[in-house]
């Protein structure tokens, strides 16, 4: 592992926080290919050798982690959570959260609320993971 | 049984940039900086708090083979291996604004949760850190 490497490895995290402090923003990849300093295509596939996903399937999951907390943190709706953690439909949301989580919305809501624990440990862990 | 949590340890990739930052942007203070020989014994601490070191250490030989210390870095660096430092603040807006203005690189912006406000940042190296102002 060269310190270029390790250049690079810190690039795309400090890209990777981009996305996670602007999550609820549409996907940028222009933006945060110039936050990584390389070109669009070179983000998305470094990005991807990096963290073992593509920056939009991140995205997803860290918007999906943010709909999970709600979901069992407070009482807005459905749709008012959709769309404060990103997403544009309702469609495209519960369709991504089942895909991922396994389950729909109100079911996952209705195990009822969560546990305290810090913020940045429940968002790395509540991540549903598409590792297997 | 034991009394107190003393020392605790996060890898960096360069100690003078370590101190550059934990000292210099987040205003930490230099607890011990002595050069044993075998290594920089480098801690820091929060103003007024010495009994609770934060050791900087750099990953490589003679404690791991330069192998090793490569994998070390190469998972910092991503985010994947970094530690964690969870600070508290009287005013975490105010504290991450004149965080900002040095530069330092934000993970998550203030924000009210049930156990106060709290907000997360980078370290240059790759190591997460926390900042909260309970609630009072």
């Amino acid at each position: 592992m060269s310190s270029a490497a390790e250049d690079t490895n810190r690039r795309m995290l400090r890209a990777r926080d981009a996305m996670d402090r602007h999550y609820a923003e549409p996907l940028d990849v222009p933006a945060l290919a110039r936050i990584a300093h390389v070109s669009q295509a070179h983000f998305i596939r470094t990005f991807r050798a990096t963290f073992g996903e593509t920056p939009h399937r991140y995205l997803q999951r860290r918007r999906v982690e943010r709909a999970m907390f709600l979901l069992r943190s407070c009482d807005r709706n459905v749709t008012e959570i959709c769309l404060e953690v990103g997403f544009t439909s309702l469609g495209t949301f519960s369709r991504t959260f089942r895909d991922i989580v396994g389950e729909s919305p109100s079911a996952y809501r209705a195990r009822g609320p969560l546990a305290a624990v810090p913020t940045c440990f429940a968002m790395s862990w509540m991540r549903p993971s598409s590792f297997g | 049984m034991f009394n107190a949590l003393k020392i605790s340890q996060i890898f960096v990739l360069d100690q003078d940039e370590a101190l550059d930052f934990y000292v210099g942007k987040l205003g930490l203070e230099v607890n011990t900086d002595a050069d044993l020989g075998f290594m920089r014994w480098l801690t820091i601490n929060v103003p007024g708090e010495p009994d609770r070191e934060i050791l900087l250490e750099r990953p490589g030989a003679p404690r791991m083979d330069e192998a090793t210390a490569a994998q070390v870095r190469e998972l910092l660096t991503k985010g994947a291996m970094a530690g964690t430092l969870f600070f508290t603040t009287d005013d975490c807006q105010k504290t991450y604004e004149t965080l900002l203005a040095k530069g330092v690189e934000f993970t998550d912006q203030p924000t009210k949760r049930d156990y106060g406000i709290d907000c997360g940042l980078r370290d240059p190296f790759g190591n997460a850190i926390r900042f909260s102002q309970p609630l009072s």
